[in-house]
């Protein structure tokens, strides 16, 4: 069974169709990428997903249907949501941003393990775990935001654009560290990305969105290789 | 001399009042980006259920937390019931609301317990300790309980979990609901802790004022003058403006009196510290418009 299924969504901000009719699955344990232009319906598909935004279709997690639910409770049911603009609670400390995504979370003794998880994956965070995280660099605030979606002991990770405006040694770091995150903690990853070079050499799975709409889709080296997604999106 | 530190200590006392209205406006405000205008209205009403408890022969400390519990479930109550089918809704459409609460509870005191002015014993004994010619025992006890509660409520955000959810919730509601924070269970939550405060507040300030159902109207306006001058922003800053607002009132009658008195010049008396005190919130914003501790956030991007 797909661990996440999107069938058939479509959204509106006011008048303006954003979505119209995207279908995807996801299949456990994977890494899957949707790619697209400013404007296709990336962005709005992650938010679909944690009922940020009003939408109709269908949208099931781990089988169970979950349009329609509210945030927090979607959150709750294993889903890390890495938003756009990382979302940091910048007058809270390091060690605060990362327990208060722990906060639905009641066995300490998993938390803290967690905690030492996310030091050993982001040794920065740990040298500035007393600092207000909104102080920290963009690259640091990045990886505090993948480490608070990891905090919440997710079965998904929904990324979205985890390496906007960042120096390319850190997002490489960055994205090394995210398959590892896959690999070793078990975590699905849907990632949203411009840099559809870099997201396709991590995904093995690919989603190519135009205007609202999936126009393509495969595995990552069969969408690598087409010739308009090598001519549109990755440049070459 | 003597009569300056009284006047002090009697200052101290009263911005101890000021002290947790400010800090039950910036609970909410923190949150909504709403001054709640019936916070004194609350915190009256909570001082008559006490009054009421207390007639019906309750002893003062089990109808103290009783008045607390029940004004806390008032407030969450309201948010629930009045402000959270409106969470979208224009801000105007939030003041008219606000403005509404007030005159309900205001008009509601007055129907259940009557206009007339209610005597209100004080809960503290009078005993003679050091300093006790500067200090009346209930203004001792006013300081003491205020701060035994601002103590415990610090400790509660900094150290409990609930707290830190409740600090998220109101500085980034979106990243909070994707941490699976219930945010509006945590406004609620803030409601119902503003007029707990407000509650021990009324409460405290009942037995120097007397019961009526316009007692804070006053009240209400310097607690508002001392979480301006904080910062509104700012806990800390808030029960810090509002000693502040407390102490400086009254030396501006004092200093007045002096002036009087040596020069026969009248200028400033007990009539005006009102008008001083907000004169100064004025001066005070305009120079530093986030307050005096109003926090500066230091961001980097």
């Amino acid at each position: 069974m797909p661990l996440l299924e999107v069938e058939g969504l479509t959204a509106y901000y006011g008048q303006t169709q954003a979505l119209h009719g995207v279908s995807f699955a996801l299949e456990p344990g994977g890494i899957t990428t949707l790619l697209g232009a400013n404007g296709a319906g990336k962005t709005t598909t992650l938010r679909s997903i944690c009922g940020m935004v009003a939408t109709e279709g269908a949208i099931r997690f781990d089988g169970e249907p979950i349009s329609g639910k509210a945030t927090e409770e979607i959150v709750r049911l294993g889903v890390g949501h890495v938003p756009e603009g990382r979302g940091t609670f910048t007058n809270l400390t390091v060690d605060e941003n990362l327990r208060v995504a722990a906060y639905t979370r009641g066995d300490k003794a998993a938390v803290q393990r967690d905690m030492e998880m996310v030091f050993e994956y982001f040794p920065i965070l740990r040298a500035r775990i007393g600092q207000q995280a909104g102080t920290l660099s963009g690259g640091e605030q990045q990886m505090l935001a993948i480490s608070r979606a990891l905090m919440l002991g997710p079965r998904l990770m929904l990324l979205d654009e985890p390496s906007f405006g960042l120096a390319p040694l850190i997002v490489q770091e960055i994205f090394r560290i995210m398959r590892r995150i896959n690999s070793e903690a078990k975590v699905s990853m849907l990632l949203v990305e411009q840099n559809a070079a870099l997201a396709l050499e991590l995904a093995d799975h690919a989603y190519v969105l135009e205007t609202g709409r999936v126009v393509m889709s495969g595995k990552s080296s069969v969408v690598k290789s087409d010739e308009a997604i090598r001519k549109s999106y990755l440049g070459y | 001399m003597e009569q300056l530190i009284q006047q002090i200590a009697a200052g101290l006392a009263n911005g101890a009042i000021y002290a947790c209205l400010a800090l039950a406006l910036v609970m909410i405000f923190v949150s909504t980006d709403h001054i709640n205008f019936a916070q004194g209205e609350l915190a009256m009403f909570s001082a008559f259920l006490c009054w009421q408890l207390l007639e019906w022969n309750m002893p003062f400390w089990l109808a103290l937390p009783a008045t607390v519990l029940a004004s806390f479930a008032l407030g969450v109550g309201i948010e629930r019931a009045v402000l959270r089918p409106l969470h979208n809704a224009p801000v105007l459409s939030i003041v008219v609301v606000f403005i509404g609460l007030l005159t309900i509870f205001n008009s509601l005191a007055g129907s259940i317990w009557g206009h007339t002015i209610k005597a209100f014993a004080s809960p503290f004994p009078r005993v003679t300790f050091p300093g006790s010619g500067y200090f009346g025992s209930h203004q001792v006890g006013m300081i003491l309980v205020t701060v035994l509660l601002l103590l415990a409520l610090f400790a509660f955000f900094r150290f409990t979990s609930l707290g830190l959810a409740m600090r998220a919730a109101a500085q980034n509601p979106a990243s909070a609901r994707l941490s699976g924070i219930r945010v509006d269970w945590m406004l609620a939550l803030g409601w119902g802790l503003a007029a707990a405060i407000g509650a021990v507040a009324g409460t405290l300030v009942a037995p120097v004022v007397y019961l009526e159902p316009n007692m804070m109207a006053g009240i209400l306006l310097y607690g508002f003058a001392g979480a301006l001058v904080g910062g509104i922003t700012s806990p800390g800053g808030a029960v810090a403006g509002g000693f502040l607002v407390g102490v400086l009132e009254n030396l501006v009658a004092y200093f007045g009196n002096v002036l009087e008195r040596s020069t026969g010049l009248y200028i400033v008396g007990n009539g005006e510290k009102l008008t001083v005190a907000l004169i100064i919130v004025i001066v005070v914003l305009t120079l530093k418009p986030s307050g005096l501790f109003g926090s500066v956030i230091v961001k980097r991007v």
